[in-house]
């Protein structure tokens, strides 16, 4: 039977809260730093959901977003090639609706169930801007979820599966808007939400035979907490069977909201448990889970809860509207205009660029990085093999902290590191207070945007400190 | 190999005012270190058998040169090394003239940064991936002060009053020189409480950035007799081109073993065994107060790691053992790039020549130039010696 052998998260280092000044609310919420969008985070919970898998065994990918930073281009192929996958495997973006998560989920539970692929690997995405100082920037989170689906090894066997299909203008963003439209909050609630979801929830208990008593999690969708508390309540819920929604912790992270919810359900399951997670966007997808014994041996790297545990709260909401280019600012330092970076060289250098390969000589087994074709220490030329870095642990060797090098992210952490296999990297920081930083501590790789130019995303790789929650499990 | 020791000698030399020349364009900047150096030698331009332009960013072509000089179709190579451009330039002359091709030649460096708008260096690279980080010169080499500190273990008060002591001896020179971009006395608590730029690189720790130009012009040493009593020898010139720092983990990035190499190639040709005794003077390219310090120790001056001994001693002031950027150095001279190592030859030949005014130094024969071009990591470095005849 198909189902989720596997799962992780990511949720952005950074929060506003109530020490934030400027932030006008009590609650949390986390916030993507200036060089995460939904691709990068993304890769971020594949990451922590790969941990201990084998990467060559991933049959399929699905992103799925409702902030995907190209309008015209796969966003899938992009993190497949940072997951560093096989090339042999059918990538898909699904998009624009907040529902997005739990159709690609779907969609791949029925590949599995079909045959057509062994492994695939789901992850939703979403980093949605409300404007500036209201109620859909204020409940917002930033966040992703990757779960594997297989008909092996399972955690959480499939149990069942409703939808409702319906055209509804409630929040909308059209080609070109910045920011999330709503209609009138009333109708939005009365008639979407609470209609729909009302629909697909007994709809679901109809088909499948079960009733509210029987689910043991409810991941549900909600754009606030209040909201939240009503619709369990409405929907013939307990209290308690609602999983968590992290309201004041983290926010509704969109698209992968329902799907982060029923990770946090997994990461806190037991046997024989049934999971239910209902979305909602122009209709609903109501999906049961049940788990199995082997949830326990299951954890992702950091999961959910690790990487709420890991938030560091901004000083200011200046700092925010910065990174979100909604205060726009003259740079601290001018410099010359970017140019555009060459599209044939990125595709050339799309293995140890975006794969992040070194290579080691298969002479002298010296690694290094970016890959050469003549070794630096036995100068044998053509004769290395590629080494993939992205998920290798390394030290900060030396670094410098420039105040004028032109980023958001003033001072720029510029560290030279050394990798625990070999090899050595100059690059940048990220995720970093300017106190960390410092000679000897330990790093991990994670995959960012650089810039935007010519209306190229330019991923790449920075270092950052190497989360403790995470130092229990290997990279 | 017999080396270019004796074998060419310096008869003219120019040198512009550095700094931000508003009012010149970089032809401009041509003509007014050539003219300088045609009238030193006692030739005009029709003596000009064949030409050398080093600049990195100013222009692409020989033809520039012949523009600005109407020289008579001669031969010109637009030649481009990093930092290092202009003693490459120089280095290119002094090889054609060894060789027996030409009689007379020159060699110009010109940089015309102040054009671009902004305030540091604003040199595009070629497009690329565009993946590497955006590492300004500062950030580099202080990839490099860092690593120093914590190396040999120096507190970082003590060792930001070291590179201060650096930049502010740098100034003091600079207010003797003329034609350097500053010319103001700095104290180094000044250097060292200025603004960070960055870490642990302050403001004062920075060279200026400048318009300039420089040229020389190059003979044999009979026909340099013919000229004047006090040409100039060149007694050695090493040039070293690596880029294998950052490849390599076990490279420390407190010292840079492109400087270790052309020195120790310039001083075998010149039979130079022990350079702290035998060098007069030494014009090095101290874009940073990091790189002066790390360029004491890999030069010979100082032991590894107790350069700073040194500098707190005033070795390198005028007055010590072995002075140091006696014009001010990159620091306060100004750094246009393709200029600055003919620039440090001009202030290496006007002392052999006794000629360096307030700041002249008690009858050099020996003198050092020190061009670094790149990043720590991956560097083009030349040194040259330069002797007074015999």
């Amino acid at each position: 039977m198909a189902g989720i052998s596997a799962f992780g998260a990511y949720v952005p280092r950074y929060r506003l809260g109530a020490e934030t000044h400027g932030w006008d609310s009590a609650g949390q919420r986390s916030v993507a730093n200036f060089d995460e969008d939904s691709v990068t985070m993304a890769v971020a919970a594949c990451t922590d959901c790969l941990s201990g898998h084998d990467r060559q065994e991933i049959d399929g990918l699905l992103f799925a977003t409702t902030t995907p930073p190209y309008a015209e281009k796969q966003c899938a192929s992009i993190i497949a090639t940072a997951l560093d996958l096989r090339r042999d495997i059918f990538t898909a973006d699904i998009t624009d609706v907040l529902r997005a998560g739990t159709t690609a989920l779907k969609s791949a539970l029925d590949s599995v169930a079909a045959g057509s692929a062994k492994r695939v690997l789901v992850v939703a995405s979403d980093s949605r801007q409300g404007a500036p100082k209201g109620e859909a920037e204020r409940n917002s989170g930033d966040g992703a979820v990757a779960f594997i689906v297989s008909d092996e090894d399972v955690i959480a066997e499939q149990a069942g599966f409703y939808a409702i299909s319906e055209n509804m203008l409630d929040t909308w963003r059209s080609a070109g808007d910045r920011f999330v439209r709503s209609w009138e909050d009333r109708f939005a609630i009365e008639e979407g939400l609470e209609r729909i979801l009302g629909e697909a929830v007994s709809g679901f208990m109809d088909k499948e035979g079960l009733s509210v008593k029987d689910v043991s999690r409810l991941a549900l969708y909600a754009p606030d907490a209040r909201r939240h508390g009503q619709l369990v309540r409405q929907l013939g819920f307990q209290p308690e069977q609602a999983q968590d929604p992290l309201f004041g912790r983290m926010g509704n992270t969109g698209a992968a909201f329902a799907l982060m919810l029923l990770a946090g359900a997994l990461e806190d399951g037991s046997p024989d448990q049934l999971l239910l997670t209902v979305s909602y966007g122009d209709g609903s997808d109501v999906l049961g889970f049940r788990t199995t014994s082997k949830i326990q041996d299951c954890r992702p790297r950091c999961g959910v809860s690790g990487y709420l545990d890991l938030g560091q709260m901004l000083d200011s909401y200046e700092t925010y509207a910065k990174w979100r280019d909604v205060w726009l600012t003259d740079s601290s330092s001018r410099r010359p205009q970017a140019q555009s970076p060459s599209v044939t060289a990125l595709w050339r250098e799309g293995d140890q660029n975006i794969r992040f390969y070194g290579s080691v000589c298969n002479q002298c087994k010296y690694v290094q990085y970016p890959p050469q074709r003549v070794c630096v220490e036995c100068q044998t030329r053509d004769d290395s093999t590629p080494i993939r870095l992205s998920d290798q642990p390394g030290t900060v060797f030396t670094f410098s902290l420039d105040y004028l090098a032109g980023t958001v992210d003033t001072p720029l952490a510029i560290v030279v590191v050394d990798f625990e296999i070999g090899g050595r990297l100059l690059c940048m920081m990220t995720d970093r207070e300017v106190s960390e930083v410092q000679i000897g501590i330990p790093v991990e790789m994670s995959f960012r945007k650089l810039r935007v130019v010519n209306g190229i995303h330019n991923y790449y790789w920075k270092a950052l400190p190497r989360r403790q929650a995470a130092s229990s499990k290997a990279l | 190999m017999s080396g270019i020791k004796d074998r060419v000698a310096v008869i003219g030399m120019g040198c512009t005012k550095f700094g931000e020349r508003w009012d010149s364009s970089a032809a401009d900047l041509i003509v007014e270190a050539a003219y300088e150096a045609y009238e030193d030698a006692g030739i005009d331009g029709k003596d000009i058998q064949a030409a050398w332009l080093g600049t990195v960013a100013s222009f692409r072509t020989g033809q520039p040169l012949a523009a600005a000089l109407k020289l008579d179709y001669i031969p010109i190579t637009r030649i481009e090394n990093a930092c290092a451009t202009a003693t490459d330039a120089f280095r290119n002359a002094c090889y054609a003239v060894a060789a027996g091709i030409y009689d007379i030649v020159l060699a110009v460096g010109v940089e015309k940064l102040k054009d671009s708008g902004f305030s540091g260096l604003a040199v595009a690279e070629p497009a690329g991936a565009d993946v590497t980080p955006p590492v300004p010169p500062p950030s580099q080499f202080a990839l490099a002060a860092t690593r120093y500190f914590h190396q040999y273990g120096i507190p970082y008060e003590e060792g930001k009053m070291t590179l201060a002591q650096i930049a502010s001896k740098n100034h003091h020179n600079g207010t003797m020189s003329p034609k350097a971009h500053f010319q103001r006395e700095v104290s180094a608590e000044q250097v060292a409480n200025a603004p960070m730029v960055a870490w642990p690189l302050g403001l004062f720790d920075c060279c200026g950035v400048s318009d300039g130009a420089a040229a020389a012009i190059i003979t044999t040493p009979e026909i340099a007799k013919t000229f004047r009593d006090d040409y100039i020898l060149v007694k050695g010139i090493g040039l070293a081109v690596g880029a294998y720092g950052v490849l390599r983990n076990d490279w420390d990035f407190t010292h840079f073993p492109e400087s270790v190499r052309a020195s120790q190639a310039a001083y075998q040709e010149a039979g130079i065994s022990n350079p702290r005794q035998e060098i007069d003077l030494a014009i090095v390219h101290d874009c940073f107060t990091i790189t002066e310090l790390i360029i004491y120790e890999d030069l010979g001056f100082s032991p590894r790691g107790r350069g700073s001994e040194d500098v707190a001693a005033g070795t390198f002031s005028l007055e010590g053992d072995l002075p140091v950027n006696t014009d001010g150095g990159l620091k306060c001279f100004g750094h246009p790039i393709g200029a600055s190592g003919i620039r440090m030859i001009y202030e290496v030949y006007k002392q052999l020549q006794g000629k360096a005014e307030g700041r002249q130094l008690k009858d050099p024969t020996l003198g050092l130039t020190h061009n670094l071009g790149g990043r720590p990591g991956s560097f083009t470095c030349s040194v040259a010696l330069f002797g007074t005849r015999d």
